[in-house]
């Protein structure tokens, strides 16, 4: 009996999945003092095991597999979209180091988790943009789109939140919806300086967090007057409007509407690309611990079966010697 | 003061990369240095966020004398039509009227109204419908057109532009409310567009 529970003991260690908790007993072992004759418990407790981290292992793969055809559909859209931000970029130039009062960081996140580090970068980020920009009379706020970036957010940054928006992706993105959703932005937020922050969709390995600036009306025409990178739109005719000022208003909104439009885009194929790989990983990892397991198993099935013999052998030589 | 010395830095290094690289195909990052060197003194551990301008591939420098085709790009939200394209000349339906752009345009920014947009290469035109948008004439002879939906002309259906035309108008009599009334409105005149892009 003591030496069953030595032996069981012994093997049952490699059954605490090696990879974070080497050191801990397995929970099973009390349940172990099975009544004499009974030994195929132990392997019962892997073979259990055994067959959730198969299930696991099935779930992982499909959950990849579906991220994989959603990751196909989207990425079309997203890079035909890329054009659509470039031309306002050349006009306006990129000027992320803009001295703006009123700032406001536009989190770009995904609903569902399972993705992999993209959204806890998003949030990093917006934190440390946060940051940046604070300074005597400067005001930072938040926009949130997507769950998981509220979920963040909400702990620590409260007061600084003007607008959360989830379920981005109930419908397929297109144009006509983000519009709506920038034209709600630019109404119920004021702000001198919009700062976008997505992950831009480079390869299905690799995302790189991005962010990139809007600017109001009365900030490109502060810029303008002073040079540096927006001092030749002064040299542009405006043709169309009454004044300049109403058709840099109109162009702020329409470049909004525009860079959020490639900005969902590529976050949600960045949100599916990561989960892509986050599920391939744990699928793989579920193989190997697939493997050590059927290891284990054979190895405390063996030994059952040879204690049975010795215990066999020795009761029968016992009876003739 | 300092703020003007490090815009006038960042417009340096900016103007001096681009010169270099201008030459050369895509894949030129002009970072821009005060972004990366203010990020590293809040967040030393993590890298900065990258920037749009570092995804584009930078655009010619303004060349001294006119050059002999327009370098056009037509994007729309869904596709690029046109990337990066030379052709002679181009019609804009600007808010002011038809406007032609030759290679050598005086730089502007026009807002389109709905109306009929034509590429001119040698002898063929393509005619596209767009709804409304932008253009940007740049000095180096390069326009972009950004329009939210464009329509090859013969892709158009006369007789539902004229069944549109009349349930707008008729829409239009019977509006009450402004709104109701600024959506009559805008129907009609996109119709009516669409109408004299079918027969002009």
């Amino acid at each position: 009996m003591a030496a069953l529970r030595r032996e069981g003991r012994r093997f049952a260690t490699p059954l605490i999945s090696p990879r974070p908790i080497a050191a801990i007993r397995s929970p099973f072992l009390s349940e172990e003092d099975a009544p004499l004759g009974v030994r195929s418990i132990s392997t019962q407790i892997v073979r259990n095991r055994m067959k959730s981290v198969k299930n696991i292992q099935k779930i992982t793969k499909a959950m990849k597999m579906v991220a994989a055809s959603k990751l196909r559909a989207i990425q079309v859209k997203a890079e035909n979209s890329r054009g659509l931000w470039q031309p306002f970029t050349a006009l306006l130039g990129d000027t992320p180091t803009v001295d703006a009062k009123k700032n406001v960081i536009v989190t770009i996140s995904s609903d569902k988790g399972l993705c992999g580090g993209i959204n806890s970068t998003a949030v990093k980020i917006s934190k440390s943009l946060h940051k940046l920009n604070s300074g005597p009379d400067k005001e930072n706020k938040y926009v949130i789109l997507g769950e998981k970036a509220k979920a963040i957010l909400v702990r620590d940054s409260k007061k600084d939140i003007e607008l959360i928006i989830t379920e981005l992706q109930k419908n397929p993105l297109n144009y006509t919806q983000v519009s709506v959703l920038a034209d709600d932005i630019l109404k119920n937020v004021e702000f001198d300086a919009l700062r976008i922050i997505y992950s831009k969709f480079h390869s299905v390995v690799s995302f790189l967090p991005t962010m990139a600036t809007v600017l109001s009306p009365e900030l490109v025409e502060r810029e303008a007057e002073s040079g540096g990178k927006l001092g030749e739109l002064d040299s542009y005719e405006i043709e169309g409007g009454e004044t300049k000022g109403e058709i840099l208003q109109n162009l702020a909104e329409f470049q909004f509407s525009c860079v959020m439009f490639n900005a969902v885009l590529e976050n949600a194929c960045s949100e599916q690309g990561a989960r892509m790989s986050a599920m391939d990983s744990s699928s793989r990892n579920a193989g190997e611990m697939l493997d050590r397991l059927t290891l284990t198993y054979n190895r405390t099935r063996q030994a059952s079966i040879t204690t049975e013999l010795i215990e066999i052998i020795s009761g029968a030589s016992a009876l003739e010697g | 003061m300092f703020r003007q010395a490090s815009r006038l830095l960042a417009r340096a290094s900016a103007v001096t990369r681009s010169r270099a690289f201008s030459s050369q195909v895509p894949a030129a990052p002009a970072v821009d240095s005060t972004f990366v060197e203010s990020w590293k003194k809040v967040n030393p551990n993590m890298e900065p966020p990258k920037t749009p301008s570092v995804y584009m591939t930078p655009r010619p420098q303004t060349p001294t004398s006119i050059p002999s085709k327009l370098t056009v790009n037509f994007v729309l939200p869904y596709a690029s039509e046109l990337s990066a394209k030379e052709v002679d000349m181009v019609i804009v339906p600007a808010s002011t009227g038809q406007m032609g752009v030759l290679p050598g345009h005086v730089p502007t920014i026009a807002e389109l109204k709905p109306g009929v947009l034509s590429v001119h290469d040698g002898n063929d035109t393509k005619k596209y419908f767009v709804s409304s948008g932008f253009a940007f004439i740049h000095a180096n002879s390069v326009a972009d057109i950004i329009a939210v939906e464009a329509v090859p002309i013969d892709q158009i259906d006369p007789s539902l532009v004229q069944k549109g035309l009349a349930e707008f108008n008729q829409k239009l009599s019977s509006a009450t409310t402004d709104l109701e009334k600024a959506e009559a409105q805008i129907g009609v005149d996109v119709h009516s567009a669409l109408n004299s892009a079918l027969t002009g």
